[in-house]
């Protein structure tokens, strides 16, 4: 067992052949991730648990199974439910919560024989695009600008899943987007990150924070990483009425790299306050995709400046009501009451105290858009744009496969730099929001280095449950792009 | 929209979220500020359009109408700040 740990197809072939065993692999990230305490990527490891797993994955090897993820050691974000295993939702106010039972994600990836080995850092209830918000204090990207020691973030909010992937503390883990939260971080931190179909996984057991946005997907070291992955999260689940009776190709099996015969939309829109090193990387993204054979066209998507203030009404309306069911009394963190107090004060001194600053804020946006007299002029007007949205990417993808966009603005900022005006942080979002609303597919691929050393990404997005045909995309530009720089190890 | 601080005491309220005396205006402020930014969405012309209230459009299927779950009252009262002899326990709510 060599450092820096494989990737997951890696792993997979040499776990087959005999050349080390799952715990050893196990042992290895549990190492690695001792050593990374600096980043706090992990904010729970479940050491003892991992190893039993990996010693069962092992016994399962030996008894004639070999399925993709057996013995694979991943980390899980700390929204999803893991029974037994603390899952706060990086908030105060799930101080202490231990679900007692399991999401269903995470259900089919140890039912695949995958290995857990702990929680992940994240922004408080995955509102955030920096994991600065986070209960356990911020995550920290393993990668830094070239020559300067300035802590830079993994970008959020699964930041924590981006960073112990890019930091080679587990082989993948998983993620969720409600409006970038998985291709923002992947872009951050120079690994690959999928979005799905909203419907694809079961949103069951994950900590809900606007449900018709909200979905599941894996963060992985590549393309291929992700499709392995993806196919063993997703699927139909009754108990989550909003997952879809779509079968689950093997989406491995189209990767085959080619192109030809396909079309590939850039939108115009998105050149728009693009910064010039990410609008040279789009450029250099499209060239890479005629290279593998697809013609590049240009094509409008008129609405997208409209998208993230249609966003910041829909996420927040739907958190204020998912959020209500924090009240201090089924689960989780209860104020200290003072003499007299009721069950009012008992609620609003508990959520006060339980919820950070930009979970306070979005819940009461949320709860003044939905509140009487207001609910037309925001909340069903914000859903007639999103209709509009969904009518841009249904004209586009009537002319092209895929659309090829920017993941965000610019590379991975530093730590505290984007504080005081909670829409700078917003912005962040602008290129990939579009997609949550829509319900469409998007995956994120590392693509390049800005000038001071910090990675950036492209963005692919495709037809709906076409993902298949969009990792395919994915793994045509990874191929051309060629990225391979990791992360110099200073923690 | 400009929100002032009576407007944030109330919606403070109605999200059942105490906030300081003190702490109302500060709160104004930031609620105004991404209230004013989304304003734009008036711009949109939304005449005729049907507001989305599905992201992938499917039919809602009925399920066997059986009990799945249940008689798992520890396991819902693990988590709870207070549970006394199989309940949630809560200050007086009723006089």
């Amino acid at each position: 067992m060599t450092l820096p740990v494989p990737t997951i197809s890696d792993a997979r072939d040499a776990l087959r052949r005999g050349d080390f065993s799952a715990r050893e692999l196990t042992d290895a990230c549990l190492a690695e991730i001792e050593a990374a305490a600096p980043l706090n990527a992990f904010t729970t490891v479940a050491a003892e648990r991992a190893r039993e797993m990996a010693d069962a994955a092992d016994r399962a090897r030996a008894a004639g199974q070999n399925g993709d993820l057996l013995g694979i050691p991943l980390g899980v974000k700390d929204l999803f439910c893991t029974e037994g295993v603390r899952s706060q939702a990086a908030s105060r106010i799930l101080e202490g919560f231990v679900p007692p039972y399991e999401s269903t994600v995470t259900a089919k990836l140890w039912d695949a024989g995958a290995v857990m080995l702990g929680k992940l850092n994240m922004d408080e209830f995955a509102m955030g695009s920096s994991t600065e918000s986070s209960v356990y204090g911020p995550c920290i990207s393993p990668w830094r600008r070239s020559g300067d020691a300035t802590p830079i973030v993994p970008g959020g909010s699964s930041g924590g899943s981006a960073a112990a992937v890019a930091a080679g503390l587990c082989l993948g883990a998983t993620a969720t987007d409600t409006g970038g939260s998985i291709r923002q971080p992947a872009a951050f931190c120079g690994v690959t990150g999928i979005k799905p179909t909203y419907g694809r996984c079961s949103r069951w057991g994950i900590v809900a924070y606007a449900s018709s946005l909200d979905q599941a997907g894996p963060v992985a070291r590549s393309v291929r990483d992700v499709a392995i992955l993806l196919r063993h999260m997703a699927g139909h689940d009754p108990k989550d009425s909003t997952s879809a009776q779509i079968d689950v190709p093997d989406f491995e099996a189209a990767l085959t790299g080619d192109l030809r015969g396909k079309r590939i939309g850039l939108p115009a829109e998105y050149a728009e306050g693009l910064g010039e090193e990410t609008a040279a990387l789009w450029h250099k993204g499209a060239k890479m995709l005629r290279d593998a054979g697809a013609e590049v066209v240009e094509i409008r998507l008129p609405h997208t400046k409209y998208a993230l203030p249609a966003y910041y009404i829909i996420a927040p309306a739907e958190a204020s009501s998912n959020l209500a069911r924090y009240d201090g009394v089924r689960y989780g963190h209860r104020a200290r009451l003072d003499q007299g107090d009721g069950i009012v004060e008992m609620y609003e001194k508990s959520r006060a105290e339980g919820f950070g600053p930009e979970v306070r804020r979005r819940v009461m946006v949320g709860t003044y858009v939905l509140s009487a007299g207001y609910y037309d002029a925001y909340y069903l007007r914000a859903q007639k744009v999103r209709t509009l949205i969904r009518r841009d990417f249904e004209a586009a993808f009537g002319m092209v496969d895929a659309i090829l966009t920017p993941v965000s603005p610019g590379p991975a900022f530093g730590l505290g730099e984007v504080t005081g005006d909670p829409v700078q942080m917003y912005l962040q979002d602008v290129f990939s929001v579009t997609l949550n609303l829509a319900g469409l597919p998007g995956v994120a691929v590392p693509a390049g280095l800005s000038a001071n050393g910090l990675p950036l990404g492209l963005q692919l997005i495709g037809k709906p449950w076409g993902e298949a045909e969009l990792l395919n995309a994915a793994h045509a530009l990874e191929a051309r792009a060629g990225f391979d720089a990791r992360p110099r190890r200073w923690w | 929209m400009t929100i002032d601080a009576a407007t944030a005491r109330k919606v403070a309220h109605l999200a059942r979220i105490s906030v300081a005396e003190d702490e109302l205006e500060q709160l104004a402020r930031e609620l105004s500020g991404i209230l004013g930014w989304v304003e734009q969405l008036q711009q949109v012309d939304v005449d005729g359009v049907e507001p989305m209230t599905s992201v992938t459009p499917m039919k809602l299927r009925a399920r066997e109408d059986v009990v799945t779950d249940g008689g798992i009252r520890d396991k819902v009262l693990a988590n709870a700040p207070d549970a006394r002899e199989g309940f949630f326990a809560v200050p007086k709510v009723v006089e």
